[in-house]
């Protein structure tokens, strides 16, 4: 148990990536894909116990710093250094509350697969792909090392696009993996750029460490403008997000919540960055703002561009622009208020809160979404609104399941959607009532746009060509009821998960000293 | 005059980005955007390696070292994984393409879309 807790981080990385190697070997014929199946979710079980432990050991003991390569994995400096000359993973609450999201979610997407999935062609690949997509989250979120993030970012969006495009005998989603792929490999320059920009000022790659040298010289600040640029254009905010609706639209339904998943990694990297990298050198008012106005034009712009949309998953992924701006305002308020001890403590800390809280829960529900729209797609063949109808006849648990979903995006009590958008609500009424009225008047078109497809595609007469449709098998309701769970939880106990899992978050990025000092704390 | 011939490289980096970027924002030809994404990478990978070079110094390998100055091995080690990478990312770029025109008949980015909206 003691070795388990040790080898944590490492292990949470490293079983997903040899899995990722493995199962095309297993899953050679016909008999194999049972095989395949069975490895596939003892291995996610065992990492999801392993994602646990480390959860309660970074709650108990604070941030735990793994040192690859050294005589014991704590040992950050080599006796008679000054800098870390190893690769370090650094998991704190806010990494394992990313690591949680991830998880949860791979969970649900990989029962849902299972039939979902079933009698395809390369489905080795398929799974493949996402256990290595989902192993580059993790280093994501537990890596302290700049080139590391870069490599992880790079492992990330192969994967990503090669399950974006893996229905390659449909051409539009060739074209939505083609576009994802370019975009990422552009980010990533860009990110490898900046990284070559910091490296030849302070001789480091480690995050804590170049924190511990930052000078923010006009190199620094063209870097944070090439890093932020770089992880904008990943989490698709307002003016960079055209990849978004075609990428999550053509992505089969196990892999697009966790492609979405893989947009909000960037989003822990921008944060990392600036909080912490940049901790307490940057003017966090003027890039406070920035983050605001990011924030409420892919708010405004994503919601405006999704009402009028007849594709249920193209609708859906352009709401998912418009809720990452809502965890953009919750954290540009707090990001902008961070200098003023008082401001922070009176609404700053909340509407961060807010901002991470809806994270997690942006995640649940909209993964939750993507898979009813391909369940509906997995048994008309269609994503077209206008070609659906009485749908809720027949597929009852996938209606039952697109209510909670539409109900909790829309911010209606007691889903968790609303529990994160009041505490934005609020703290940012104190900041700027403008924006806060904004929010608001998002989360109302939201809802009239979820109602209009659930009056189209569920309700109504019932169709001729849509008399045999049945439920879909049980797999895929397993998978979606994992996640309704979640959204229920969370939405009847926010204040249980925002003191134990979101607090905790949002501190470590405020503290940055902490995250510091865990890897320079002995230099003198 | 010897400055310039030391800052040679950044220059020279400097340009291939820039070429790089002209090419991914106005061509619409697939592989031509590919090639550009390439043209950005090798721009990269010259920076990182000209930030490590030493004027006259020595081969990064430790035993029977010489006296003076070194170059620096970790950004030849960085640039070494980003190539890998990027041959991986082209490579799955090209077969994309492959796949786009096998459905359209076409490699122009206007001609061959499908999703829009």
């Amino acid at each position: 148990m003691d070795f388990l807790v040790t080898h944590a981080p490492i292990l949470i990385v490293a079983l997903p990536l040899v899995a990722a190697f493995v199962i095309p070997l297993i899953g050679i014929g016909r008999a194999g894909d049972r095989g395949r199946n069975i490895f596939s979710l003892v291995i996610l079980g065992l990492i999801v116990f392993l994602v646990a432990i480390l959860a309660e050991n970074v709650h108990a003991v604070g941030i735990r710093v793994y040192t690859f390569g050294a005589t014991a994995p704590e040992l950050a400096l080599p006796h008679g250094y000054m800098v870390p000359v190893r690769i370090i993973f650094e998991v704190d609450s806010m990494s394992i509350f990313m690591g949680i999201i991830v998880t949860t979610v791979a969970l649900a997407a990989l029962i849902y697969s299972l039939h979902f999935m079933k009698g395809q062609t390369g489905q080795a690949r398929f799974y493949s792909l996402m256990f290595l997509l989902y192993a580059a989250m993790m280093g994501l979120a537990f890596t302290g090392d700049m080139f590391n993030l870069f490599v992880f970012l790079e492992i990330a969006s192969i994967a990503g696009a090669g399950l974006a495009a893996y229905r390659t005998n449909m051409a539009d989603a060739v074209e939505g993996g083609f576009k994802y792929i370019v975009i990422s490999a552009i980010s990533a320059l860009l990110v490898l750029f900046a990284i070559g920009i910091l490296y030849a000022q302070y001789n480091v790659l480690n995050i804590a460490a170049l924190a511990y040298y930052m000078q923010y010289t006009p190199l620094d600040m063209l870097a944070l403008g090439l890093l932020a640029g770089a992880f904008v254009i990943k989490l698709a905010g307002a003016p960079l997000h055209m990849w978004a609706p075609d990428t999550y639209t053509v992505a089969p339904a196990g892999s697009t919540p966790m492609i979405l998943a893989a947009s909000y990694m960037s989003m822990y990297a921008l944060y990392r960055v600036t909080f912490t990298m940049y901790g307490g050198q940057i003017d966090t008012t003027a890039i406070g703002w920035i983050v605001i106005i990011v924030g409420v034009l892919s708010m405004f712009i994503g919601v405006m561009m999704a009402v009028h949309q007849t594709d249920i998953k193209r609708m859906m992924a352009y709401h998912a622009i418009s809720q990452g701006g809502y965890m953009l305002l919750g954290v540009g308020v707090g990001l902008a208020v961070l200098a003023d001890p008082v401001a922070l403590a009176n609404y700053g800390r909340d509407a961060m809160n807010g901002g991470i809280f809806h994270i997690i829960n942006h995640v649940f529900y909209k993964s939750l979404l993507f898979m009813t729209a391909e369940a509906i797609f997995f048994r008309i063949g269609t994503r077209d609104t206008n070609k659906m109808g009485g749908l809720a006849r027949n597929m009852k648990w996938t209606t039952a399941f697109y209510v909670i979903g539409a109900l909790a995006i829309s911010g209606i009590p007691p889903f968790n959607g609303f529990a994160s958008k009041l505490l934005i609500y609020e703290t940012v009424l104190k900041f700027s009532p403008v924006l806060s009225v904004i929010a608001m008047f998002v989360s109302l078109v939201t809802l009239a746009s979820f109602a209009k497809v659930f009056y189209a595609a569920f309700t109504g007469p019932e169709l001729p060509a849509f008399r045999e449709v049945r439920e879909v098998p049980k797999s895929m309701i397993i998978g979606m009821s994992i996640l309704a769970a979640c959204i229920i939880f969370l939405g009847l106990f926010p204040g249980l998960v925002v003191d134990n899992i979101v607090a905790p978050a949002t501190d470590a990025l405020i503290n940055h000293t902490a995250y510091v000092n865990a890897v320079m704390g002995a230099v003198p | 005059m010897e400055n310039i011939a030391h800052n040679f490289p950044f220059v020279a980096s400097a340009l291939l980005m820039g070429v790089a970027f002209y090419i991914i924002l106005f061509k619409k030809n697939l592989i031509k955007l590919i090639m550009g994404i390439g043209m950005l990478s090798s721009g990269v990978n010259l920076f990182i390696v000209a930030l490590g070079y030493r004027t006259g110094g020595n081969v990064p390998i430790y035993t029977d070292v010489p006296e003076g100055l070194m170059v620096l091995s970790v950004p030849q080690a960085l640039t070494l994984t980003s190539i890998v990478i990027n041959v991986a990312v082209l490579a799955l770029m090209l077969t994309m393409v492959i796949h786009t025109y096998r459905h359209t008949g076409d490699i122009d980015s206007e001609k061959s879309r499908k999703l829009k909206g």
